[in-house]
């Protein structure tokens, strides 16, 4: 097992998260914008570990178990919501969410 | 093995930066799908293979499974990536990029100021795991089912068809 400095770790989830948020704000496709949702959790589930990993204990994988379930219910009703978006509205630009019970 | 951890590290970033840059939905799956892959042998290298293993099969498996299925139920077809084309405008990305770049940097400033020691060679096995999610983090895990059973009530009604859309489908 690797004996890095955990502040690389840190730098490699610091990283994948900005990249997360540019994609989040640039896009304007709904798909796109969840993909960033999602890289931006993974970035932090790599924080947990990693500081997990500094102190040799268990509790940030058992963090990471959550943040994956998070994942895994948000990503199942964002895309349910995208399915609805798109049945509605024939496009997948965000802009064109601007009515609400249409 | 600290090699194998930066090399990873190194294919993640990559990976996930031809995500944030693909016009085509597909491709940008397929190249996230390869970062979480290099992300779980960071969390192998990092002592942490229950972990690297349901990255794999929960991130990578299941939930870009899920995203595969809508997209190819959306059914864009070749303009899409056209349109893509024309919402990507470098003014619209130039100031998003610019203001996250200086958070990044001021979080790798802190970061690398900060002492932060080196993370120990000693590998959390699934028993541990185990152990720590029944024993003082339970109630974590009652929690866990219910947003479960939330998420999958909510994608439910969503996901049906409107009465007035299509009479006598749906519920």
């Amino acid at each position: 097992m690797a004996t890095v400095p955990v502040a690389h770790g840190l730098l490699l989830a610091g990283v994948l998260f900005a990249l997360g948020l540019v994609a989040l704000l640039g896009r304007r496709n709904v798909i796109f914008m969840l993909l960033a949702v999602e890289i931006m959790l993974n970035a932090a589930g790599v924080a947990f570990i990693a500081a997990g990993a500094r102190w040799g204990r268990v509790d940030g994988q058992v963090m990471f178990l959550f943040i994956l379930t998070m994942a895994a219910a948000e990503v199942s009703v964002g895309l349910a919501l995208v399915l609805q978006f798109y049945n509605r509205t024939r496009t997948l630009d965000v802009d064109a969410a601007t009515s609400m019970k249409g | 093995m600290n090699i194998i951890f930066y090399l990873a590290a190194a294919v993640a970033i990559v990976a996930t930066l031809l995500v944030v840059t693909r016009l085509n939905a597909v491709h940008a799956l397929l190249y996230l799908i390869v970062s979480l892959l290099a992300v779980a042998v960071v969390f192998y290298t990092l002592g942490a293979p229950f972990v690297a293993a349901l990255e794999v099969i929960i991130y990578a498996g299941a939930i870009m499974v899920l995203f595969v299925f809508v997209i190819m139920m959306l059914n864009l077809g070749p303009q899409a990536t056209e349109t893509e084309r024309g919402w990507a405008e470098p003014e619209l990305w130039f100031g998003p990029a610019l203001l996250c770049g200086v958070l990044l940097g001021e979080v790798i400033y802190l970061i690398l100021r900060m002492p932060t020691g080196t993370t120990l060679a000693r590998v959390g096995t699934p028993e541990q795991v185990g152990v720590a999610l029944y024993g003082p983090y339970l109630l974590g895990v009652e929690l866990a089912s219910l947003l479960l059973l939330a998420g999958l009530v909510g994608a439910y009604h969503l996901g049906r068809r409107a009465p007035h859309e299509e009479p006598g489908g749906g519920v």
